[in-house]
């Protein structure tokens, strides 16, 4: 760390020299999108930081789903050599915000407006203890059924809307000799595919009851037994050899026609685009059986952290209110996949789907169906989103009936 | 002077290492536990708790998979690695051709990282790529080999994949220890009229006991610490039905912000390693005793 901060108080004096003017602030953003289009994106911020006067450093950590960039992030902290910002997202703010490390950005909300252009539910999950203490990126749907349209009018069936509809595709593919579901036997799928079923049984309002404020009563409720039922039946559609499949080859079967239908959230998309498929005509992006009314979210951030000098808080607030800004959401979400945060963003860019999404989420906001999703780490803290996690692989790779099933949801969710 | 270099430069040229050795295993050792006796949700709290963390743990379900799955594979992967490293270095002790390539391609697998070995035996023994793929566009279209995506078997294809790792390098072991033995003692007792079989069950192998002590501290180390093996083949699935102590660790010390039950659980495999090595190596420096 020393060394560290030595090496950078020798390139800011280089700097100071060579420009012969003031040393311009700097911002270190520790973010995990090292991935093509991602990696694009997060250039689009750097350009956009630069043109403000403001330097960017890059702390990019690869890995997928953030856990090494978390472990980075833990040792900075603990050296009290926090970054700026980092990709931070859903209730592990909180926990970051228990730990008294998080800068308050009100300044800036005030400024950019969030409160009136950001949904009620998203600001909430940015916040600590009433201040802003976070900045939304994006937002991507999870609740999606990606679906083959050529497989369908192969089997004889139709797009479906509900349960009942989507297991009488899901027949009709099976008996074509295809595989109905595709699916990646890993612990985040599974749960992604459980938090889906869950809403498409019970409704965004049981979802909440049980999935996000873990009330016993919903957790043990038939809806929730049923809800198991329709996931021991999903089981069935899936073929044998999908425990490890990452997400993306399971999307490819989808892709090539050797199945039907997947639950997967709007990352998905990227990998039909990028094989040279226009949506809403070679695949189709249905809400997952019956979630129409209902949106689940999982919104990345940047989580501002403490600065000590005043140039450090100020380059901060430019940060946070250029990543709101209409322009920066218009590139960034374009090139992952997602959608904007914000109200207020040209839509021509975007396709069928982002723009299907967008309404849904601005009427599901309006209606109460706009629900955090538990598999992305939205809805409940880090222990007990594992605990449930773990009861739902081992209901999806075991014989465990689903009242067993039942039982052990149960217990998970009262873990500390 | 010379005597004061002679008692002092040994002792400076080795206190670093032995600084950096009490801080850094014995010093983290010590931390990991206190850490294990506190409420340690993400970072790191020094508050004394007791032995909440220890009652979690037990509560848990997955951990006891883990550990049962440890018992399972230790055990399956030591005692293979035992015999068929010792059966192949017998075999390549009778004076064959090409004794040193032989040896070289079973010594091999033990350059590889056991990431390696992970990654490939994943794609050979996965169904719809590998083994039962290749049986089927044979022919063979009744074959099965579904152990990889069959939770109850996946635990089985790790000692598979482990074994095939490690055997060659206890065999190299064991064909060290065999030529050591003293040949005269084997002249005699072919003069006596053995059989080369009782020979070996008689003298040879009895005299290999130090070398059975090295192999076993080598492999249960291996067992108890294996991590990337079951990460790369298995990644702890399907679900969680191959998951091994180390897994558990770490996903709930790092991705889950639960570090003091990671460090409880840690310091159960600790024990785990002291129960095994502890009564090791009080017989082995009996054995040397005796030796004497």
């Amino acid at each position: 760390m020393k060394l560290n901060t030595l090496a950078l108080s020798a390139m800011a004096a280089a700097l100071l020299v060579c420009a012969a003017a003031q040393a311009a602030p700097q911002v270190e953003v520790l973010h995990y999108w090292t991935s093509g289009g991602e990696a694009k994106s997060a250039a689009e911020l750097k350009k956009m930081m630069e043109a403000k006067g403001v330097a960017w450093k890059d702390f990019a950590v690869a890995g997928g789903g953030g856990e090494n960039a978390a472990t980075a992030l833990k040792a900075r902290v603990m050296a009290g050599n926090a970054p700026t910002a980092a990709q931070i997202k859903g209730p592990a703010i909180q926990e970051w915000g228990q730990e008294g490390v998080l800068a308050n950005i009100d300044a800036a909300a005030a400024e950019g407006k969030w409160e009136a252009s950001l949904p009620p539910v998203v600001n909430s999950v940015m916040k600590y203890k009433g201040h802003y203490v976070a900045v939304p990126v994006n937002v991507h749907r999870v609740n999606w059924l990606w679906v083959n349209p050529e497989v369908l009018k192969k089997a004889g069936a139709k797009p479906p809307t509900n349960f009942a509809e989507f297991f009488e595709a899901a027949d009709k593919i099976k008996k074509a000799g295809l595989t109905a579901i595709a699916h990646g036997g890993q612990p985040w799928q599974d749960a992604t595919v459980f938090e889906s079923v869950v809403l498409g049984t019970g409704g965004a309002d049981f979802y909440k009851k049980a999935i996000v404020q873990l009330d016993q009563a919903a957790l043990t409720s038939p809806t929730m037994l049923k809800a198991f039922e329709n996931l021991a039946r999903i089981k069935t559609y899936i073929d044998k050899d999908a425990a490890g499949r990452d997400w993306n080859l399971a999307t490819a079967m989808v892709i090539n026609g050797k199945a039907g239908m997947q639950f997967m959230g709007d990352w998905a998309k990227g990998e039909f685009t990028s094989a040279g498929k226009v949506a809403g005509k070679d695949f189709l992006c249905l809400a997952a059986p019956g979630t129409e009314k209902a949106f689940t979210f999982n919104v990345d951030s940047l989580t501002m952290f403490k600065m000590k000098s005043a140039e450090e808080q100020k380059a901060q607030l430019t940060l946070a209110n250029a990543v709101l800004s209409p322009e920066f959401q218009e590139v960034f979400n374009l090139n992952k996949g997602s959608i904007p945060v914000r109200a207020g963003v040209s839509r021509a860019k975007f396709d069928a789907c982002a723009t299907k999404s967008m309404d849904d989420m601005a009427a599901t906001s309006k209606g109460g169906g706009l629900v955090p999703s538990f598999a992305h780490g939205m809805a409940i803290d880090t222990a007990k989103a594992g605990a449930i996690q773990d009861v739902v692989a081992k209901f999806m790779n075991s014989n465990m009936t689903p009242q067993a099933a039942v039982q052990a949801l149960a217990k998970a969710a009262k873990t500390m | 002077m010379g005597a004061l270099a002679d008692t002092w430069l040994p002792r400076l040229v080795l206190s670093p290492t032995i600084i950096a050795s009490l801080v850094f295993v014995y010093g983290f050792i010590g931390l990991t536990a206190w850490l294990s006796l506190t409420e340690s949700r993400m970072m790191p709290n020094f508050e004394f708790a007791g032995l909440v963390q220890y009652e979690r743990l037990f509560e848990i379900d997955r951990w006891w998979v883990s550990a049962a799955n440890l018992g399972l594979f230790g055990g399956l992967f030591i005692l293979l690695c035992l015999a068929i490293g010792l059966c192949m270095a017998i075999l390549l002790d009778q004076r064959i051709r090409h004794e040193g390539a032989l040896r070289a391609i079973y010594l091999y697998p033990m350059a590889l990282s056991f990431i390696v070995t992970g990654a490939a035996w994943k794609w050979i023994l996965n169904p719809g790529l590998g083994l039962e793929k290749l049986m089927h566009d044979w022919g063979f279209s009744g074959f099965r080999f579904d152990w990889l995506v069959n939770s109850d078997m996946a635990i089985y294809t790790v000692v598979i994949a482990g074994v095939w790792q490690s055997s060659g390098f206890v065999m190299a072991l064991f064909l060290a220890g065999l030529r050591s033995v003293d040949d005269s003692i084997i002249k005699a007792a072919m003069v006596d009229g053995a059989s080369l079989p009782t020979i070996y069950r008689r003298i040879v192998i009895p005299s290999l006991r130090p070398v059975f002590f090295s192999v076993l501290l080598v492999l249960s180390h291996i067992a108890i610490k294996s991590f990337d093996l079951v990460m790369a083949l298995t990644a702890g699935g399907p679900g969680t039905s191959s998951d091994v102590p180390a897994i558990f660790m770490y996903q709930f010390s790092f991705t889950r912000g639960q570090l003091g039950l990671g460090a409880a659980s840690a310091m159960m495999m600790l024990a785990t390693v002291l129960a095994v090595l502890v009564p090791l190596m009080y017989l082995e420096t009996k054995g040397a005793r005796h030796g004497r």
